[in-house]
Order: C-alpha cells, then structure tokens, then sequence
C-alpha cells in the first residue's frame, strides 16, 4: 500500500513548523509498513487529482497568503474540488483554512476570493482588532475526542450552513472568539486554526486523514493501531498547560496516569 | 533634582531587587527612574561623549554586544551597556541610570546597548545613536510580535527616523536586512561572510524565511549559503543581489566547541581575528562588532584583540563544571538559532550526550511550535543520548521520537534538577554534557547551578 501526499506550497506556506504535520502522516504509514510518498506543488504547479489522495496546505503571513490565493482557484482549484468530491482527505492550517473558504476580508484592502471548498468566510476586524493568541483544547463534536495545540489569528471565521465545525474550544477562541466552534469539516476536508504541528500530538485526526486516503485508493482499509506513548504524554502536558481540567480521553489507555 | 532623585530611586531599587533575590534588577531600577524622570534616556545618553551604539536582531545582539565591549575596553575605552540582555528601554534606562552620578554626570564615553527588535524604533528616537548596528531578522516569537514582516516594517521606521549623521552597519548576507537598508545615505559599513568552512556545505533550511524576493517574489538564488537564508544571493527575476559588503570575514575556520577565527578585511585591510566563542552565528557576531567598532574608527589591532579577549555570556557557550565533567551551554532560542547550536555540537563530537530543556514563557515564546522547523534529524542520527527537560519536555520528546531518536536513547525529566542528575549519570570519563536550553530554560538551570557555585548569577556575569 502507499499512502501518497501532496503538500500544496511547502516553501510558502510553512509557517510555524507546518511541515510537522507531513513528517507525522509520513512517519505513521511507515510504522504500519506504508509507504509514503510525498508530492510537492508550489506557486504554478498543476495538480493531478487522482496523483495525490491527501493534501495538506500550511499557513503563511499576509503576503504569502496574497501570492497563494489566486494560484489555488486558478491553477489547483478544479483538481482540488474534484479530489475533495472523491473522498481525497484535505487538512488545511491557518492562513490555508482561510483560503479554503469563500473570501478573506482582510484589515485592510480589497477582499481576497477564496477556493469556496469549506462553506465559510473570514473577516479580519481592523488592524487595532486583538489577534487571538494562546494555547487552545477542542473537544471534538460526537465523539468527545481532544485535540490541543496553539492558535494565532487576526481573522475571525463565520460558517455557513454547508460546513460544521471540528468541535468546541475547551480553552482559546477558535473560530471567531463568539461561538466558541472551532474548524470547520465538509466530507474528508478539515480547515482548522490549531496551526503548525497539530498531528503530532493529535494522532488520532492523522489516523483519520490517512484512513480517509488509503481507502479512496484502496477501499476499506483497517489501520493498525500505534502506542503513541510520547504523543498522549505530550498530549496531556499540553492540555494541563492551556490550564484545561478534567478533560476525559477517550479512545486512549488512560493517558492521564501516562503523564 | 528631579535628575537627582531619579538616580537615586533607580540605586535604591537595584540594591532592593538583590537583596530580596527579586531577580538581577535589570529593568525595574530603570522603569522607577524614568517614572521619576521621563526624559531619562535622551538626557543621559546626550550626555556620553563617544556617543550610542545600538545593536539589535533575531539572533546574536547579546554576543555581540559583548564582542563590541571587549573591542571598546582594548581601545581603552569606558562603555555604559546593559550586559544582562535587559532589551527593552526599562533595560537601557537602568543602565544609563547605573552609571550616572547623582548629578546626572556619566561616567562612560559609549552607551552600548543591544535592543529588542520591536523597540529599535522607539530605542532609535529616545538616544539618537552614534552607530546601529542590524544584526539578522528570523522567525522567532511569533506569538509575541505578530509576523516577521511587521518586525521588518517597524525596521523601516527606525531607519527613516534614524539622523543622518549616525552610521549604519548591517548584515549584507540576510536579504531581508539588506533591502531594508540598501537605500541608506551617509556612512553605512556593511559586513557579510565570504565563505564559509569546507566541510560545512549546506542547504536551504526548512526554517529560513526570506526565500522569495522582496521586490518581485521569485525565490533566490544562492551561490553561498552561510546560515539559515543567509548568504549570496541573487533573484533572477528582477536582479536583487548581495552586494559587495565593506567589511568581510574571509578563511572562516570553526574549532568544534572551542572558537573559530577568520580574516576580516576592511578599507584595503586585513585583520586576523581568532575568537573562543564556538560556531559559525558567532563568526556572524564578531564581524557585525568589527564593523561597529570601525564605524567607531577604533584601530584595527585593538579589534583583534578585543575579539580576541571576549568571553561568552552567560548561558553563549558558557562552560560550567557538573560534578567533575564539563558542560557546555549553548542558548538555542528559535529555528535558525538551534540549527547553528545543533551543527556545533555535532562538529565537536562524534555521538554527544545532550539536554535539551524547553520552556514556553513569555519570554520564550509560548508558541513552541517552531520545535518542528529546527533540523533535528542531524541529532537524532548521532546523539548517544538526550534527556529533555522544561515545562514543554514531553514536546520536546515527540519532537526527537519523529526525528527518528529510539525511546532508549531518550528520557523525560521535567524538573531540572533531576535532569541535570540524569544527563550528569550518564557522562562516560572525559565526555562533556552539552547542554541546550530556551531563554528561561537556561535561567533556570543556571540558578540551579549557581546554588551549587558551578555559575555566578546572570547579572554579575
């Protein structure tokens, strides 16, 4: 089996240590004997829809993000919408999340025009607006699963009727600081704002993601479980420093007494 | 008398934050005092003959800062500088206020002060300096400063505000820093690497930051890479390039851990300069301090031996005893940063034993994020062992279990204490632990080790 990853825009969109994301898909195949081969598409580059089954797209500043957005509705966006249709998983981070939306209004200037792939929109409140920094604990909507990582974002994100949120922020703001839903899922896409390494220490959502990949290829697909001592232990420690208590972790061997 | 009482508040301060071991009283004497006396810094520093030098950057304003002091005391001159890295303008202020009588006379004749990114503007307008000095911009702190670019602009603003008299020297090497002042007027020295090492050959980092051009977006091209994004480059699409820097480090020779040394040319000039400060960020440091110091127009032989006589500071390659073994500090605070640190460790030593201790306060950065942008797999490779340790430790550990390092080469001790027992445990006769810490990691372990009489504290160093 091979799990094939395409990593859209890795030198412009790599904000914040975004690649820890594709060495963990990378590494979780080649514990299960995957293999994992990783495509690379930057500003310019067409994409075959069928040459990779999950994409990935990083976050980037403000100028990188203006170089990105109309090459990804110009010259990915057809490839990418037709993969998405076909169950391909997508993840995308931060200033990518954005992108996969309708428009980004920023602080100042025109509106950029996003890919439309996730139903929501993104609204950056004015250049004195407080950025939403910190450390952030979602819950995951229906199945309680608990992903920690690190937010910063100036843009607030509204969604539409055609997307539901990742789950609800335990601790930080999430999507717009209002509603406290965080990310947004449309079939195998996932736009969320827990930026740069998320995978690692969420190996559960990998898991999924590399599910959702093998079986457009493949069909069903069982993955092997892993111990994933360290990333519960990591996990955990980082729930308890966002200041997150009583958190249950289901689907894991009590990771609490791990730590 | 409001200058009076204002240096005065700021001693009584000082003694107080020792005596009650509130810290080293490195910016609160100053924030009192300016409290008392707002025009503090511009009247004082008006007031030092030889004028102020501002060093600022990502990385290195510490080292050099200290590499330019050792340059001024050869030439024998005094300096006022806030040594403890105290950055912001509380730190400068009590600096300023340390060394002023209560009269408001200064004793020194330069004000050396190595300034935060983001208060280089506000640093620039309160002293009117003599020489500033622009070290590198890197990712570092995200969470605190916003983007790198907002850093970059701020720059701008310092520069545009900065008198024309005042001569700039800048890093012709790092694109970023190079567009930003390319357009200076007046007196500008800039300095740069010609080479680097035959054995370092490197490739584009996955942290560097400025690989697209600023004018016209394309990536650059590179002939040399030194560290990180710097080095000569070159965009084929609209021509921007390094230019010909006026002071250079040529024959750049690295000593593992014990120093390097090269070749500074200058004016028709050539300076050998030899340093015990290892790896090749501090070849950076002690060019961008020869270039201040000629900007000052001190000899160029009282410039070798000021680098020459430069000790690390603390927490820079400070050497410090562990129960009988050696142990090497090295402060590794952002992606670029730990590369650097990383390479040397790995030139010096085969398979290194190494602690790694990360923490995610304020001063840190709480975003530990970048932990995955730094080059780690070279360590995984080769290290005989690391203990991780810090308030992120078990982040720390999934980073270097994803870089390929087996659990039993690895072990978690949050607290320092203990991890500094582990990583002492496992030192074979002759072997040196190699210790790699975040900024208030290393605070902390050297408070540790202060307690045991292995370091002195940070602001007596």
């Amino acid at each position: 089996m091979e799990l094939r990853i395409c990593h859209l825009y890795p030198d412009l969109l790599n904000l914040y240590g975004d690649r820890g994301n594709v060495m963990t898909l990378i590494r979780r195949a080649q514990w299960r004997g995957i293999r994992a081969l990783v495509l690379e598409a930057r500003l310019g580059d067409p994409v075959d829809p069928r040459a990779g089954d999950l994409f990935f797209i990083g976050g980037g500043e403000d100028r990188q993000q203006r170089l990105a957005a109309p090459d990804l509705r110009e010259v990915k966006g057809t490839a990418l919408r037709e993969a998405a249709q076909d169950g391909a998983a997508i993840l995308a981070v931060c200033g990518g999340y954005q992108l996969l939306g309708r428009y980004y209004r920023p602080a100042e200037g025109p509106d950029l025009e996003g890919l439309g792939l996730l139903d929501l929109h993104t609204v950056h409140p004015g250049p004195g607006a407080r950025r939403l920094i910190g450390n952030i604990v979602v819950r995951e909507s229906g199945t309680g699963r608990i992903l920690v990582g690190f937010e910063n974002h100036g843009g607030r994100t509204y969604l539409g009727p055609g997307a539901r949120p990742i789950g609800t922020a335990v601790v930080g703001f999430g999507n717009n600081g209002q509603d406290r839903g965080e990310g947004a899922v449309w079939r195998s896409v996932y736009g969320t704002y827990l930026h740069g390494p998320l995978l690692p220490k969420n190996p559960w959502l990998a898991d999924e993601l590399i599910a959702s990949a093998l079986r457009r290829r493949y069909g069903q697909v069982e993955l092997a479980p892993l111990p994933d001592v360290e990333e519960h232990a990591a996990a955990v420690a980082a729930a308890a420093r966002a200041g997150a208590r009583g958190l249950t972790w289901p689907g894991t061997r009590n990771p609490e007494a791990a730590a | 008398m409001r200058e009076t009482a204002a240096i005065t508040a700021a001693r009584l301060v000082a003694s107080l934050c020792r005596l009650t071991r509130l810290g080293g009283g490195t910016t609160l004497p100053g924030r009192v005092a300016a409290m008392l006396w707002p025009g503090l810094i511009p009247g004082l520093s008006a007031r030092l003959a030889g004028g102020v030098v501002l060093i600022s950057g990502t990385n290195g304003k510490t080292t050099t800062a200290r590499s330019l002091a050792g340059i001024l005391d050869a030439a024998g001159i005094s300096v006022v500088h806030n040594r403890a890295g105290a950055n912001l303008l509380s730190g400068i202020a009590t600096a300023l206020a340390a060394h002023a009588s209560r009269r408001g006379q200064t004793r020194a004749d330069v004000g050396l002060f190595e300034v935060d990114e983001a208060t280089l503007p506000a640093a620039v307008e309160a002293t009117r300096p003599r020489v500033v000095v622009l070290l590198n911009l890197f990712r570092d702190q995200l969470d605190r400063y916003g983007e790198i670019d907002l850093v970059a602009e701020r720059w701008r603003h310092a520069l545009a505000a900065l008198p024309p008299e005042s001569a700039l020297a800048y890093n012709a090497d790092d694109p970023m820093v190079a567009d930003l002042c390319r357009a200076r007027e007046g007196r500008v020295l800039a300095f740069g690497l010609e080479d680097v090492p035959r054995s370092d050959t490197r490739t584009l980092e996955h942290a560097a930051d400025a690989r697209y051009c600023y004018r016209c977006g394309r990536p650059y091209e590179y002939s040399l890479i030194t560290l990180g994004h710097m080095g000569h480059y070159r965009c084929p699409g609209c021509g921007a390039a390094r230019t010909a820097p006026q002071v250079r480090a040529r024959e750049v020779r690295l000593h593992g851990a014990d120093g390097g040394a090269a070749a500074i040319v200058h004016d028709g000039a050539q300076i050998p300069v030899a340093t015990v400060l290892p790896g090749l960020y501090n070849i950076y440091d002690v060019t961008a301090a020869a270039a201040a110091g000629l900007a000052l127009g001190i000899a160029p032989e009282a410039v070798a031996r000021g680098i020459a006589a430069t000790a690390p500071a603390f927490g820079r390659g400070e050497r410090v005893g562990l129960e009988g073994r050696d142990a090497l500090m090295l402060l590794a605070k952002n992606p670029a940063g730990f590369n650097e640190v990383l390479r040397t460790v790995l030139l010096a030593e085969a398979a290194p034993v190494v602690l790694i201790a990360i923490n995610d306060l304020i001063a840190d950065g709480r975003d530990i994020s970048w932990l995955w942008d730094v080059d780690f797999e070279m360590l995984a490779e080769r290290a005989r062992a690391v203990v991780t340790t810090g308030l992120r430790a078990e982040d720390m550990a999934l980073r270097l279990k994803y870089a390929g390092l087996e659990t039993g080469r690895m072990s978690v001790e949050r607290d320092g204490e203990r991890a500094l027992a582990a990583a002492r445990q496992l030192l074979r006769e002759g072997e040196r632990l190699y210790i790699l810490p975040t900024y208030t990691a290393m605070l902390h372990l050297r408070e540790i080790l202060a307690r045991r009489g292995a370091v002195r504290g940070f602001w007596k160093d």
